[in-house]
């Protein structure tokens, strides 16, 4: 490479997925589809009951049947300590709880058996013909049964969750507190497309696991742990992930079963979760319920917000939704206070969701703003943007870079904002109203160090992190930021990702790995560049200017809704979100990531719940057609715009992560469009037709 | 155990098959054939969408034995030697998927909304594909690709 090459512009190019000729032909390997010679089969039986013990457990009629290699219960299971969560060796359990120990049950749906055959059909078979006999508790499902043990968690990853400033009480009484409603969200689920599975092959003291993930340095690490391994020993290998939205970060029982297993025949086992079993085994977003209470002066200016939240918890998980956390800094207000308080409950561990804390924090707090400006008689635009904040007001640190007056410049403009009738129902469409609703949407702008290594060979170059594409656009991404600090065309670089082995990257959670992996992929580049060597590896961390900045990104999410009263449904028939993330590395990937955020946000204000019977904690949802998600009859117009100035503070490409901002605040915008179109506000999601009549 | 012939995008298959393996999983976990996808295996995800004799089918609700007769087409078959299908190419210049795990029973979804020639406007389209979920949600972008190619297929 000579120094005459010059540098294309190929970075924030809308150039085409390099993984989607693998995609569209069926050749793309999910975890499922590896070729495993003379692989066995393993299938979960999952407890019928929510809390009890198990009385007895009777194996022999599935044992009986020709093909079955083995069963595990708790009676004959190895013995597994299940490792406390531990951020700082990169190793995070989802759960605090290791099934197949004991005979206790603490949710519905808890894996009580492992049955091994020789194909997928013996085993789900045998796994059907397992009896067990329980002794039934009353299981405790409700956010509100007073005998669930309650508590106040004290941080998210390092953030209050019990906070406040100023003086809220006052504040209120001073304002007349014009503000005081609950807003309800219930448990979601993710319900990536790929059911997660697990190959897991021993060679030798090796472990050898093929598995969707999110974080295969945190699935190597814990397996590592529960196995008595060498971590170096623990290979994870995850080239496609069919989604994960969450649901693939944390280390789950199932991935130690399917090793268990494997061990215990001396074959490879490919354990597949059914569908059924990926809604209780693999994580859930919480139920909230929010409290919110807010003052303000006359012209709309904030005075105090009380944002108090009620969150289901787990007696077999620790992770706690926060969604009062955006509410410290969301908009300049003097006294704010936020509380969570959980109830810990026989439910499934709940785990972060795309936007945990923020999805249903957003909801309430934007529904709240939308409220108070219909009661002020101020446009909703005017009363956040009157409340904008330049410096973080819970740290008092500038933002690196905050548009979000711009964002809600660019939508009212393109949305014709000025066209919007001020009271509620005054757009009627035949049998239909029209409302038009707006909400901010907000994500942090995380960094995290990361690792990356490139060689050269030929003409080809290739890169290696330990990173993720869950369908985020991380092989195209990191191709485009190689292929123009090489100086060459992205079809002469290959990016290798997907397997533990590599430099390592942060988990694919909290949308930091574009701003966190970029840097070391560009600098590892420049160096072989630089050099004109054959290979060059690159860490990359974030540095002081953590302490001297706040990173966030912005948007702001436009619904227009239609409503037909008669029948009780809501059709979103136009949507923009406009955003601000910093320098877009491509905006196709881009757009997808929030068009794909707001139709989550369509699912979460419209159709998503998972339903607990009361009486048996049996999940009454437990399957594609009783959680409905959204399908393509549901979204309409969606349209993206970028308000893109690059946060150079952040890191040298100016990027901030894309994948969960998309989806926040679109259930207030949604809300706040249905009460513009028919008068009606409705505080608990989703707004199904039985609400609205 | 039964010895059974199935015709799969055009080549003969002999395989050994008890009569409970349902189509998709005798073209996954016999055939080696994974590009057909298990979302739920429950008929509701539409993940594994096949054509038989041309007409869109579930494969994880039927059973392979059923279909010794017939022209089966899974997403392996659908570019003719490495050349894509336009479809193909239209799902890739639209970006019509993210994590990729649907997009093979979109495809073959999609084909078969061609076929059947009912779907014209963009409604009928998004009505004709939501037998096929997308929890990434490029619903947008699968769209674009199929109203692209029903407009190449009409013309």
């Amino acid at each position: 490479m000579t120094a005459t090459v010059t540098r294309e512009s190929i970075v924030g190019t809308p150039v085409d997925r390099v993984d989607g000729g693998l995609k569209v032909t069926g050749q793309a390997q999910y975890a499922a589809d590896t070729p495993v010679e003379h692989a066995a089969f393993a299938v979960l039986v999952s407890s019928t009951i929510a809390r009890g013990r198990i009385l007895a457990i009777e194996t022999e009629a599935a044992a009986a049947i020709p093909g079955v290699l083995k069963i595990f219960t708790h009676e004959n299971a190895p013995r597994f300590k299940q490792p406390d969560p531990d951020w700082m060796n990169a190793l995070v359990p989802s759960q605090t709880f290791m099934p197949l120990q004991s005979p206790e049950i603490i949710h519905y749906g808890q894996q009580v058996a492992v049955v091994v055959a020789e194909t997928f059909e013996t085993a789900r078979a045998a796994a059907a013909l397992v009896e067990v006999a329980y002794e039934v508790k009353p299981p405790l499902l409700l956010l509100h049964d007073p005998a669930a043990p309650r508590f106040q968690p004290d941080v998210f990853f390092g953030e209050p969750m019990q906070d406040a400033r100023g003086d809220v009480d006052a504040a209120l009484a001073d304002a007349g507190g014009r503000i005081d409603a609950t807003y309800t969200t219930p448990i979601e689920s993710h319900n990536a497309m790929e059911p997660h599975a697990t190959i897991a092959q021993w060679n030798g003291h090796r472990l050898i696991v093929h598995e969707p993930s999110q974080w295969m340095i945190g699935t190597r690490n814990y397996l590592a742990k529960v196995f008595d391994l060498a971590p170096e020993d623990v290979h994870v290998i995850s080239p496609f992930v069919g989604g994960g939205f969450g649901a693939k970060g944390f280390s789950l029982p199932h991935s130690v079963f399917a090793a268990m297993a494997a061990r215990a025949i001396g074959r490879p086992v490919k354990l597949m979760l059914s569908r059924a079993q990926v809604f209780t085994t693999t994580g859930h977003r919480a139920q909230t319920e929010q409290h919110l209470r807010i003052g303000a002066s006359d012209d709309g200016q904030l005075t105090a917000i009380d944002h108090a939240s009620t969150i289901s918890s787990s007696y077999a998980g620790w992770f706690i939704e926060p969604p009062g956390l955006t509410t410290m800094f969301l908009y300049a207000c003097p006294n704010v206070r936020i509380r969570h308080e959980a109830a810990t409950l026989n439910l499934p561990a709940p785990c972060p969701m795309r936007a945990p804390g923020e999805a249903p924090g957003m909801f309430a707090l934007e529904s709240a703003l939308d409220e108070l400006a219909a009661q002020l008689e101020i446009d909703p635009i005017d009363l956040r943007i009157r409340n904008d904040a330049q410096t973080d007001p819970k740290t008092k640190l500038p933002f690196s870079s905050r548009h979000l007056v711009e964002c809600l410049e660019a939508g009212a403009d393109w949305f014709k904002w000025d066209r919007r009738p001020k009271k509620p129902r005054q757009m009627r469409d035949g049998d239909e109203l029209v409302g038009w609703g707006v909400a901010t949407a907000t994500y942090a702008g995380l960094r995290g160090p990361a690792s990356a290594r490139v060689r050269k060979e030929d003409d080809r170059y290739i890169v290696e992190v330990a990173t993720h594409d869950l369908g985020t656009g991380m092989y195209t991404i990191m191709t485009q930021v190689a292929a123009e600090a090489l100086g060459v065309p992205i079809s002469q670089v290959e990016c290798r990702i997907g397997d533990s082995r590599f430099p390592p990257a942060p988990v694919a959670g909290g949308s930091q790995s574009t701003a966190s992996v970029m840097p070391a992929v560009q600098a590892a580049c420049l160096k072989l560049r630089e050099s004109g060597g054959e290979m060059a590896e690159a860490d990359a961390a974030p540095g002081d200017e953590q302490g001297r900045y706040s990173f966030q990104s912005f948007g702001a999410q436009f619904a227009e809704v239609r409503v037909d009263e008669a029948i009780g449904r809501v059709r979103v028939s136009r949507f923009l979100g406009v955003f601000d993330c910093g320098k877009i590395l491509n905006p196709k990937t881009a757009r997808s990531q929030m068009l794909g955020g707001i139709v989550f946000g369509i699912g979460q204000a419209l159709f998503e719940e998972a339903v607990v019977d009361p009486r048996t904690g049996r999940l009454l949802t437990d399957s594609m057609a009783e959680y409905r998600v959204p399908v393509n009859a549901d979204v309409g117009e969606l349209e993206i715009l970028f308000v893109e100035e690059p946060d150079y503070v952040l890191n040298p490409l100016g990027a901030r992560g894309v994948g969960e901002i998309g989806i926040t605040g679109v259930a207030a915008a949604i809300a706040n469009a249905i009460y513009h179109a028919i008068g009606k506000r409705l505080r608990d999601l989703p707004i199904t037709p039985e609400k609205l009549l | 155990m039964p010895l059974v012939s199935l015709k799969i995008n055009g080549l003969k298959h002999k395989i050994e098959l008890e009569p409970n393996v349902t189509l998709l999983d005798a073209l996954r976990e016999r055939l080696g054939l994974t590009g057909t996808k298990k979302g739920c295996d429950f008929g509701q995800c539409g993940a594994c969408t096949v054509l038989i004799d041309g007409r869109r089918v579930l494969a994880c609700l039927t059973l392979a034995m059923m279909h010794k007769e017939a022209e089966i087409t899974t997403i392996e078959g659908v570019a003719v030697a490495g050349r894509l299908h336009s479809l193909q190419t239209a799902f890739i210049e639209h970006d019509a998927f993210q994590c990729g795990f649907c997009t093979p029973g979109q495809i073959m979804s999609a084909l078969g909304v061609v076929q059947e020639g009912h779907a014209k406007t963009d409604d009928e389209i998004r009505e004709a594909m939501s037998g096929n979920i997308c929890r990434c949600g490029a619903y947008t972008n699968i769209l674009a690709a199929v109203r692209e190619e029903v407009t190449r297929a009409s013309v």
